[in-house]
């Protein structure tokens, strides 16, 4: 944030607060959360921003800055005052400042206007050489000096990327009087000697170094360097260590497995040898359901699939679950970048036109004096991660249209957050290929010390130390680098000469090193890395290699293009540098300043990761048939019980999230999150890709955690039957539907955690296959536990060890052929039946299941179906309770003699309500439960005995106020 | 009728250009997308187009506040231009941001409410916000709009409360049409969230100049281009009148072809 700087250079705060408390909604926002964290007494909060300024510059300049641009005439204030550190005596004062070397977008565009102010204003002896921005609180009604601590650690600022200065009861923390200026680092070349080491030693090299690889990998990079005689740079070491992460190989879902215990799916045990666990479950799947639209799958940075003569789809889910953990804003919005750096570096890139998010979090009321160490509050967590979900994908203008949030006190330490993204490509656009002699480009932000060991830090087990060890790893986003960086690529792909480039992929996890490695696999490549343009000086060569800065990727560019090329992306104020060459002798060779600091066979590199052969097991112990997490009826009258259910937190309306993301940019929203005139949850959404045409895509998704703990295998069936009924209830197309998997797991280190897998992997692929839904891509992220001391661990009540519940997210991509046919789940016209379309889902019951969802498709697409909406969390009972509150209509329910009303709160897989009119009710051959009525209740009986017997409104407040506020209040 | 040239401006960070050039093209007029420093570096290209629409987005990421950074590029780049290109019969359409940039270069409301009168700022409950809302057409000289019409089309923004330097300005503003869109429930209240989603002064959601020329919005038409982009859709049948947000753009093409 700075350019160079003279000696003379004068420095200037400018504190911007708005003009009347009323405006200060911010404020009222602090508030808020300060109350919640238990200061009831504080009786109000101002804000203001704050600009920090060096430069050779007057009060005058600074004042036009001030005036012209920084502060609104009407509805803000300024103070303008010379040096940095502030004397003001107020009691209460919290100065936040972003920590040295974070990246802060909102100082990077000041600096730039602000010159571009005073030189349009003719200040030509003006000059502001640094910019730094910080947010500044006074707490009214403070006590003492340790609560404004408590407030700014708690509230206001993330040690991991800022630092706050208190003032007030005796208290004056001193503000440094110029902003930081990096150092310069003389060049030195490192060597690591691994060739004498024992195992001990390499172990503990492994842990020292945050390599986070196994005894036996680090023995086979020993042996290598062994038989090259010599030792490896760290260059080398943590190329090796990136590319052969859990995170970027998937090494436990790529290994040999030998699985013994009870089968799967049918009762009786089984030993069976998975040679590939992946390759022979998820993979298999899609091999054998060989469908033709399935143009690109498992091969690039996201599948595709065939829209139309012209485009294909292009979705991706991430998940970016330890950075949220640190710092959940910075760490759910790179989530976001990622992934659409994902779809734009799919093929020859991808158009961005919708996102998908996905929090599993533990419960925003949980105690916060039972906190361990190291762990940052769920409500927190829930904040961070929505505002980070909602300030990248606003920004970037591609609408957020589905997600779910699921909360389980196991998810305390190991928050998940799954960020998805949808892409329009044109057919022609599907291939890539770098070629012998192409030019290495980066291209977008600059390279700095953010996000330095992502990839391994991302593959370790989380502990009350990680938030210290890697605050380095966390990111903070640009939203507008990226979309700038997306303009720039798309004309590229779309120059009337035809591609500008011949490949192009994302700098994600291992920053260059991984872009380059992967891209140059079966070429080879040189790259000289002083050529990388840095944020700062001071970088050593290891640590641009491996940085993981946001908003970068890499193009390889034939030479009589690159001309051309830079052209465009100068013409976008895109930074775009030739780095390299891809050769021909497939070695990797990494130079600084003309000298080499690593050499690496990429044949080592890609494939010289051992193999590991482990066992898995799983016993088939009496184990509960239903999670212990559902309500079961136990009086007459089940008001209560349906009250409760629909304020469960994971029942309870989302509509204080959805309402934060922009869900309709782009125009292409057809059935929206919220729907009818209650705003009900829908099932999925719906998109029009193109102005040009009615046909659509429906997105949906499939999570059910809970019956994990019954048993993995029909936890996975489940969740791939929820994400179908999801997308066929707004109209999608069961035979054109695909489908994604997100595992996210705890450790696999013995053997039955790792059966669980397994069994997991086997339902997937089973139900993927009974259902004909190929799999298109896919990831993994493992490890999901944190370890805390013993003292810790009896201080909170919690277990030493807490480990997530195995978690597959299934999302869900279905075609529909005109859009003007969707159904949305609000119930329509009072004298319509209702009717309930059901399978059993066992052993047996998968191709019975397969022919409901078919029946209910045809149904829904012929036309004969007004609302329909799935049975799931919550069971029938919640489900029908959902379509009124989203109408305001009622609906009087007859359950047949066969029910047991034991099961109304029960999730049933393939279960869905329907609503017709009485002749195409009557045609369907499925069981009317009853029908609607203008009267807003729900009665649910069966024949004399009443069940349920509610009032819409009653039902929706149920509904609508836990989550009101994010939880609090 | 004559063609209806527009000139759609992009920069960094503007991302509804694309609804727009289609919403503009759904209308019968022929619409350019220009990047901000094509047309700095050209102003004169301004003289082939009857209409300027600056559309939604976060330009320059809103650093600072929302649209003050390309209000200031603006101002600083094509303010004369501008300006003259009204004068001689031109219109200006800002969406969203585009309504952000026009209100903070001083473009509106214009004439004697200056920079200091009137501004846009943070939503009441200091949240982005993204719902349906109903606005009612409150002036008569507003080329975009037809007086008495009540619209449709969606808010998502967090920075779209208008504010005024004191009530002297919005007693003006609505005495004299410079208030052309006020966010409406359905008891005809202004005022009350969420129907007014943002705590915007007198439900304030639309400005024009004194010639009705240049006009902003902070809600989106190019969003209700199409019937199955309102979210009762479902609920309707066959609807007979164009989608409302379609209607400002046929509106002003109407306007500008005669």
């Amino acid at each position: 944030m700075h350019r160079d700087r003279a000696a003379s250079s004068q420095r200037w705060h400018i504190q911007v607060s708005p003009r009347r408390p009323d405006l200060d909604g911010h404020g009222r926002d602090v508030l808020a959360d300060v109350r919640q964290i238990g200061l009831e007494h504080i009786e109000g909060v101002r804000s203001s921003r704050v600009y920090l300024l060096e430069g050779r510059l007057l009060e005058s300049d600074v004042r036009l800055l001030a005036e012209e641009l920084l502060c609104d005439p009407v509805a803000e204030v300024f103070e303008v005052r010379e040096g940095f550190a502030r004397r003001d005596d107020i009691d209460g004062a919290i100065e936040v400042h972003p920590l040295p070397g974070v990246m802060n977008p909102a100082a990077l565009s000041t600096l730039d206007a602000a010159g571009r102010l005073l030189a349009s204003q003719g200040r030509s002896q003006a000059r502001v050489e640094a910019v730094q921005t910080a947010r500044r609180y006074v707490i009214l009604g403070a006590r003492n000096a340790p609560e404004l601590e408590q407030i700014a650690a708690r509230v206001l600022a993330n040690n991991c990327i800022e630092t706050w200065f208190i003032r007030g009861f005796g208290r004056s923390d001193p503000i440094p009087d110029a902003l930081p200026t990096p150092r310069e680092r003389p060049f030195e070349l490192r060597h690591i000697p691994i060739r004498r080491l024992t195992d001990d030693e390499l172990t503990r090299l492994s842990r020292e170094a945050h390599l986070f690889l196994s005894l036996s990998e680090m023995r086979t990079i020993r042996d290598h360097f062994d038989k090259l005689n010599r030792e490896p740079t760290d260059l080398e070491l943590e190329t090796l260590a990136q590319t052969w992460s859990e995170h970027c190989v998937h090494k436990t879902f790529r290994s040999s497995i030998v699985y013994r215990g009870e089968d799967f799916g049918r009762p009786g045990t089984i030993e069976v040898r998975f040679d590939n666990l992946l390759k022979d479950t998820i993979v298999a799947a899609t091999a054998k359901l060989n469908r033709d639209w399935c143009l690109s799958v498992f091969v690039d940075n996201a599948g595709i699939v065939a829209f139309d003569e012209e485009y294909g789809i292009a979705f991706k889910v991430e998940t970016h679950n330890h950075p949220s953990a640190i710092e959940p804003y910075g760490g759910a919005a790179t989530g976001v970048g990622g992934c659409i750096r994902d779809i734009m570096g799919c093929g020859l890139g991808a158009k961005p036109i919708a996102s998908t998010d996905v929090f599993c979090l533990a419960p925003p009321d949980f105690d916060p004096t039972r906190l361990p160490a190291g762990v940052l509050h769920p409500r927190r967590v829930l904040k961070g991660v929505v505002g980070g979900v909602r300030d990248y994908g606003n920004r970037m203008g591609i609408p957020t249209v589905n997600g779910a949030i699921y909360f389980d006190e196991r998810y305390l330490a190991n928050p998940l957050v799954f960020c998805g993204c949808i892409g329009l490509i044109p057919r022609d656009r599907i291939l890539k290929e770098p070629r012998f002699g192409d030019l290495i480009v980066v291209a977008g932000g600059r390279t700095g010390r953010d996000g330095i060991h992502g990839a391994t830090f991302s593959s370790a087990e989380l502990t009350e130390q990680h938030a210290d060890e890697f605050s380095h790893a966390v990111q903070i986003g640009n939203a507008i680098e990226e979309k700038k960086l997306l303009d720039a690529l798309l004309i590229a792909r779309d120059d009337s000469d035809g591609c500008l480039y011949s490949a192009v992929t994302d700098c994600g996890a291992g920053g260059l090193s991984s872009a380059v490695g992967e891209m140059g696999a079966e070429l080879g490549a040189v790259v000289d890395l002083e050529k990388a343009p840095l944020k700062y000086a001071g970088l050593r060569y290891d640590e641009i290699w491996i940085s993981e800065a946001q908003e970068r990727m890499v193009f390889a560019v034939s030479p009589d293009r690159i001309d051309r090329f830079l052209s465009v992306f100068a013409e976008e104020e895109v930074e775009a540098t030739v780095i390299g060459t891809f050769t021909d002798d497939r070695i990797l060779r990494v130079r600084y300043k003309g000298q080499s600091v690593g050499e690496l066979d990429m044949a080592f590199l890609h494939n010289g990761l051992p193999r590991t052969v482990r066992t898995a097991s799983w016993t088939s112990q009496p184990r509960s048939s239903t999670p212990g997490c559902y309500k079961t009826v136990t009086s007459d009258i089940a008001n209560d019980t349906l009250l409760q259910t629909l304020s469960s937190l994971n029942i309870a309306s989302k509509e204080w999230v959805i309402r934060q993301y922009d869900h309709e940019v782009q125009g292409r929203s057809v059935i929206k999150p919220l729907v009818g005139t209650g705003f009900g949850p829908s099932d999925a959404a719906v998109l029009r890709p193109r102005y040009t045409s009615y046909r659509g895509i429906a997105i949906g998704c499939g999570l059910c955690p809970e019956w994990t703990d019954v048993d993995p295998y029909w936890m996975a069936v489940r969740t791939i039957d929820e994400a179908l009924r999801n997308v066929v209830c707004v109209g999608g197309d069961p035979e054109r539907t695909s489908i994604l998997d997100n595992f996210c797991w705890p450790k696999c280190d013995c053997e039955e955690s790792l059966g669980a897998l397994v069994r997991a992997c086997r339902g997937a692929s089973d139900a993927a296959v009974a259902y004909g839904l190929p799999f298109i891509s896919g990831k993994d992220s493992l490890n999901n536990e944190f370890s805390m001391s013993a003292d810790e661990a009896r201080r909170t009540g919690l277990p030493q060890s807490i480990a997530i519940p195995g978690t597959l997210l299934v999302s869900a991509l279905a075609q529909i052929e005109d859009v003007r046919h969707c159904v949305s789940m609000d119930l329509k016209e009072p004298g319509n039946r209702l009717i309930l379309a059901s399978a059993p889902v066992d052993r047996h019951g998968m191709e019975k299941a397969r022919s409901i969802h078919h029946l209910v498709s045809h149904c829904i697409r012929d036309g004969k179906v007004r609302s329909a909406h799935d049975v799931s969390d919550g069971g029938l009972a919640t489900a029908l309770a959902e379509m009124c509150i989203a109408s305001g209509l009622g609906a009087v329910i007859d359950m047949p003699q066969e029910y047991d009303r034991h099961s109304m709160f029960t999730p049933v897989a393939t279960t869905y309500v329907l609503e017709m009119k009485q002749v195409d009710a009557d045609a369907s051959g499925f069981p009317i439960i009853g029908q609607m009525t203008n009267l807003p209740r729900l009665s649910i009986s069966q024949g004399a005995s009443r069940w349920i017997d509610l009032g819409v409104e009653e039902m929706a407040r149920a509904w609508r106020s836990p989550l009101a506020q994010g939880g609090g209040h | 009728m004559a063609d209806v040239r527009v000139l759609v401006i992009r920069a960094a960070g503007i991302n509804c250009d694309e609804e727009v050039m289609h919403a503009w093209r759904l209308a019968g007029a022929s619409p350019s997308l220009v990047h901000v420093n094509t047309l700095a570096g050209k102003p004169a290209m301004l003289d082939d187009y009857s209409i300027l629409t600056i559309p939604g987005g976060f330009s320059y990421g809103d650093d600072i506040a929302a649209g003050a950074i390309l209000a200031r590029r603006l101002q600083d780049d094509l303010a004369a231009r501008l300006r003259a290109f009204v004068n001689g019969g031109g219109g200006i359409l800002g969406i969203c941001n585009g309504f952000q940039v026009l209100v903070k270069m001083g473009l509106l409301p214009g004439g004697e409410f200056g920079r200091d009168k009137v501004t846009v700022t943070f939503n009441a409950s200091a949240k982005f916000e993204a719902r349906w809302v109903r606005l009612q057409v409150c002036t008569a000289c507003c080329p975009y709009l037809q007086e008495g019409n009540v619209l449709e089309m969606p808010v998502e923004h967090a920075e779209g409360k208008v504010v005024t330097a004191d009530d002297t300005v919005t007693d003006k503003l609505l005495g004299t049409g410079r208030v052309a869109l006020r966010y409406v429930d359905d008891d005809g209240r202004h005022d009350v969230y969420p129907a007014n989603p943002n705590g915007s002064t007198a439900g304030i959601a639309g400005l024009c100049d004194s010639t009705g020329r240049v006009f902003g919005l902070m809600p989106h038409p190019d969003r209700h281009f199409d019937h199955t982009q309102h979210p009762h859709w479902t609920r309707r049948n066959n609807p007979t009148r164009p989608p409302d947000g379609l209607t400002v753009f046929q509106n002003a093409v109407r306007f500008w072809s005669s």
